[in-house]
């Protein structure tokens, strides 16, 4: 069940994740973030999404990462951030 | 080099007992962390975003040159802040030059000729270890290379160049920043320890370690485990041959060697000065700003700036100002000297001053002969200096070639400065560099100048290239009866026609004598009717000398035909080792022996075949037979195909029906193998399809009725247009294990053929156990093949399976009407016997080269099966309905 819905816009990824990571709290089920409009990753937003993903582990959230690109999913697997999340078209 | 070793060994004695504190170890964390999110986030970056940043970093390192100079001085000590000047602006100028239109983003370069991409990959996170001697353009040098290929580097600055290194690392990041790299692209290790360039030497997420310096730093990078560019000393000789332009010469060497005061390790170091222009030399040395030193200050020079321990350089005289070395040596020099030259008589412990001395101090050798000279330089190039640098000045192309070759050197300079030479892009067309790859001499991985291409990993995506492929036969094939009567048109002095004793009882040598231009000199040479041995060809080879031949005429079968081949091959090149041309190979065009082009005689090669099978008029195979040792030579090459092949019937009206039997089902096989073969081509398909055809509808006519003209004719041109298609397809395993067979138990080509042929034709066209490689074809079609035989035949059927089915019976209920044995057995040989040489035969059909164009790659265990099968035959079952197939099958071919 997905309970945390949200869309990432390139221009405020660290923001959205921020917003959504205050979303978590007494949620249960799937955290789904779209990254459909995010061309890029910056170190910021790559640091706030191990964030994210940290605090969805420790309330036992899972996150589905939809829409990723491809560029964007090679960087997520050479910082090992990958096998953090479920990924759906 | 003593003393960093013995740093290296605490290093790692330190780790081991685990010195770095939890604080230290988690900023060493922070920093590769930071930098790995760096390089990861700097692969979606793409070829336009990377120049930008590189030119906006090339101009900021040319704004701040004289500033990072100016600190690298002060901080250092060492060298000349002008000439530190130009290095930074070699480093950012002139590599920005090299670099700005290469391609280092996805596609960087592309082969169309060979079907060949080349593809950027990032290396991620390199640890860079920079140098004192070069400390801020070094930095410059790697931060631009860097960006380029989307990396991000850790540098560890020499400890006594750290403020200058930082300061470059700083303009560079924050530039590159402002243009839009990511963040913790670069970062500055902050109070360096050499402990902490053993821990991120080691560290999972560096990818590559760039080590310029000293041996131990470069040492310590390749002892790592990591990939690296540990790029360390050099002890440049430079020789000054007798015809070098010395005014040239010396100011190179005098620019080069004061160049920051000698800091660059490519520098020379010993110039080997040849005799008859010693004295000049150093006459133009001390007009231009030299002091040539006598035997006693040389030997105070010595004491002055070499460790008598070690026998290495004092590493305070490293880049000081030449007056500075002479007052610490208590020499008297003129103001202003440049450079201190001081004489040796060898290299060596005895001759300390024959070692690397990065400082304006050079050694001079007198030497008495150019090999003298070149003796000296390999040892001084051998003394510390391998793989490094070497220098000549010489007008003498072959002096230099000497040089090149004898030198153990990255780059071997030809009239020009070692340092500023061997940087690259100033004097020569080598890439710019501030890191010397030394190769294995050096224990480095390269000896290329390091640049842009070692920070990349270069992928290659490699299509499937269309392998080249080929059709070729005779260039002139007459056919049809009294085709013979084209001999005529072949005018030739002398003449030998090869043939055997019953086609010439048969009157068949007269039919062609006949044809034979009037005016030619012609000889008769008969040999045995049986596969050819040495001993023969080379009697027929002393007939051909004898009378200068330059036409052979071959009338016979395969035999006759393949003994002139040889004959000619050995004619026309005497020196053409027989055993060394039938060396095994996998492609015939990549085989390891070439057959011999020069040729002292020249003959032409007419085939008159005389049989309907080997097909040998039109093949480039030869068999010979050597008695001697008991084994048959297979040579193969397209030279040996004959230059005409005349394919005329009335040669074979009187074949036997066993002859004819045999030979036929030889054809037959040619052409189902080819048609099936990995090598085939819709050139050869043409051929192999239409051979079957005909075979198929005029092989029994043909052995029924021997004097029907026009099966004999079909029979005739089906073997000669079968072995166009194998001579160009090749055959496959049916050979293989007819070869094996025959030749074990004594039966006749064709007959062995026969036994192996509805076997064979089942298997290949079964899935396969493993597939045989081959650029030829694109996937397993050997079974659709077989099918397209059986449509062609009519034999009908619906699926791919029944109509292979089809085909086998088909080829059964032939090789019934031709009468031949269906089963090894039925020829006598026991069961126990066969086992017995079962293991000898499988390893000869495995050895034979045949069935390398088969479809399917056959195991020893599949070839033993195989023979089985032949050995048992079909089941008596199999034959019911034989007749009417037959009939249909005539009909519709």
């Amino acid at each position: 069940m997905i309970a945390v819905w949200v869309k990432i816009d390139e221009g405020r990824v660290v923001q959205a994740l921020q917003e959504a990571g205050e979303k978590l709290d007494n949620v249960e089920g799937e955290a789904a973030l779209d990254f459909s409009s995010v061309r890029r990753i910056d170190p910021v937003a790559l640091s706030a999404l191990e964030v994210f993903v940290d605090i969805a582990d420790d309330k036992g959230v899972k996150v589905l990462l939809r829409g990723v690109n491809v560029g964007v999913y090679k960087v997520l697997k050479l910082v090992k951030l990958a096998s953090r999340f479920s990924f759906v078209s | 080099m003593a003393t960093s070793e013995v740093v290296q060994e605490r290093i790692q004695i330190s780790l081991a007992a685990g010195s770095l504190s939890e604080e230290r170890i988690a900023y060493l964390e922070r920093l590769v962390s930071q930098a790995r999110s760096a390089a990861a986030v700097f692969t979606q970056f793409t070829q336009e975003d990377v120049d930008r940043i590189v030119k906006a970093m090339a101009l900021a390192g040319l704004d701040q040159a004289q500033h990072l100079a100016r600190l690298a001085v002060e901080e250092t000590k060492l060298g000349v802040m002008e000439d530190k000047v130009i290095k930074n602006m070699v480093a950012t100028e002139f590599v920005y030059n090299y670099i700005k239109d290469k391609r280092t983003v996805g596609v960087i370069r592309e082969f169309p000729e060979r079907n060949l991409v080349e593809v950027a990959e990032p290396i991620g996170v390199i640890f860079s270890i920079t140098p004192i001697t070069n400390p801020t353009s070094t930095v410059l040098f790697k931060c631009i290379m860097a960006i380029k290929t989307r990396n991000a580097v850790i540098f560890s600055p020499h400890p006594n160049a750290w403020r200058c290194c930082s300061e470059a690392v700083k303009i560079m990041y924050e530039t590159a920043l402002k243009h839009g790299a990511p963040e913790g692209v670069f970062a500055c290790l902050e109070s360096h320890t050499l402990l902490d360039n053993a821990y991120l030497m080691r560290h999972k997420d560096v990818g590559l370690i760039d080590a310029t310096g000293g041996p131990g730093a470069v040492k310590a990078a390749y002892s790592s485990g990591k990939p690296a560019l540990g790029v360390g000393p050099g002890n440049t000789p430079v020789y000054l041959e007798k015809t070098a332009d010395v005014n040239t010469a010396v100011t190179d060497i005098i620019l080069s060697k004061t160049f920051d005061n000698g800091t660059i390790c490519a520098s020379e170091q010993t110039a080997v000065i040849d005799d008859e222009i010693y004295d000049f030399v150093l006459k133009e040395f001390a007009e231009l700003g030299a002091h040539i030193c006598n035997e006693k200050e040389t030997r105070l020079l010595a004491r002055t700036v070499i460790d008598p321990e070690t026998g290495f350089m004092q590493p305070m005289a490293v880049g000081q100002k030449a007056a500075d070395i002479a007052r610490l040596a208590g020499l008297s020099v003129k103001p202003g000297t440049k450079l201190l030259i001081a004489p040796i008589h060898g290299v060596g412990r005895e001759h300390p001053l024959s070692v690397e001395k990065l400082f304006p101090v050079l050694a001079v050798y007198r030497a008495k002969s150019v090999d003298e000279a070149l003796r000296v330089c390999v040892d001084v190039n051998h003394a510390g200096g391998l793989g490094h640098t070497a220098v000549i000045f010489s007008r003498d192309d072959e002096v230099i070639r000497r040089f090149g070759e004898l030198m153990n050197a990255g780059r071997i300079l030809v009239n020009s400065p070692g340092s500023v030479g061997a940087v690259g892009g100033v004097y020569n067309d080598l890439a710019p560099t501030f890191s010397f790859g030394c190769g294995t001499g050096g224990g480095n991985s390269t000896t290329d100048n390091v640049n842009i291409y070692h920070y990349l990993n270069i992928k290659r995506v490699a299509r499937r290239t269309q392998a080249h492929m080929w059709f070729r036969v005779p260039n002139q094939i007459y056919f049809n009866l009294n085709a013979v009567e084209n001999v005529r048109q072949f005018p030739s002095l002398s003449t030998i026609i090869i043939t055997n004793p019953a086609l010439e009882k048969f009157g068949h040598v007269d039919i062609v004598r006949r044809y034979i231009p009037e005016g030619t000199h012609v000889h008769v040479s008969v040999i045995p009717d049986a596969e050819p041995e040495i001993k023969v060809v080379m009697q027929g080879v002393e007939a051909l000398n004898f009378y200068k031949a330059d036409q052979i005429i071959a009338l016979g079968g395969g035999s006759v035909i393949d003994a002139s081949k040889i004959m000619k091959l050995k004619y026309e090149s005497p020196d053409a080792d027989l055993e060394e041309l039938a060396a095994p190979f996998l492609d015939l065009r990549k085989r390891v022996v070439q057959y011999p082009t020069e040729k002292t005689n020249r003959a032409r090669l007419i085939a008159i075949s005389t049989t309907s099978g080997t097909g040998s008029e039109v093949t480039p195979f030869a068999v010979l037979t050597d008695k001697a040792r008991g084994r048959k030579v297979t040579l193969a090459d397209y030279s040996l195909t004959p230059d005409v092949a005349i394919v005329d019937p009335q040669f074979v009206m009187s074949m036997p029906k066993g002859l004819t039997a045999d030979t036929g089902i030889d054809c037959l096989t040619h052409a189902l193998e080819a048609a099936v073969s990995s090598y085939a081509s819709a050139y050869t398909d043409c051929n192999a399809m239409q051979a079957i055809r005909m075979a198929f509808k005029y092989l029994p006519i043909a052995y029924e009725n021997p004097r029907d003209e026009e099966a004999r004719l079909m029979m005739h041109n089906a073997a000669c247009i079968a072995a166009m298609a194998f001579a160009n397809a090749s055959v496959g395993v049916n050979h293989a294990l007819a070869h094996a067979f025959g030749a074990r138990f004594g039966v006749a080509h064709g007959r062995a053929n026969a036994l192996m042929l509805p076997h064979v034709i089942a298997y290949n066209a079964s899935v396969p156990t493993k597939f045989l490689p081959s650029p030829y074809q694109k996937g397993y079609i050997a079974h659709k093949k077989y099918a397209t035989i059986a449509d062609l035949l009519g034999l009908g059927g619906h699926t791919i399976d029944e109509k292979v089915k089809n085909l086998v019976v088909a080829t059964e209920q032939l090789l019934d009407q031709l009468a031949f044995p269906r089963s090894i057995a039925e020829l006598g040989i026991s069961k126990e016997e066969f086992e017995r040489v079962m293991p000898e035969l499988t390893k000869l059909a495995f050895d034979d080269p045949s069935w390398r164009s088969n479809p399917r790659m056959p195991l020893m265990s599949e070839l033993a099966e195989l023979f089985w099968k032949a050995y048992h035959g079909r089941g008596p079952a199999k034959v019911a309905g034989a007749n009417e197939q037959r009939t249909s099958l005539q009909q519709s071919a």
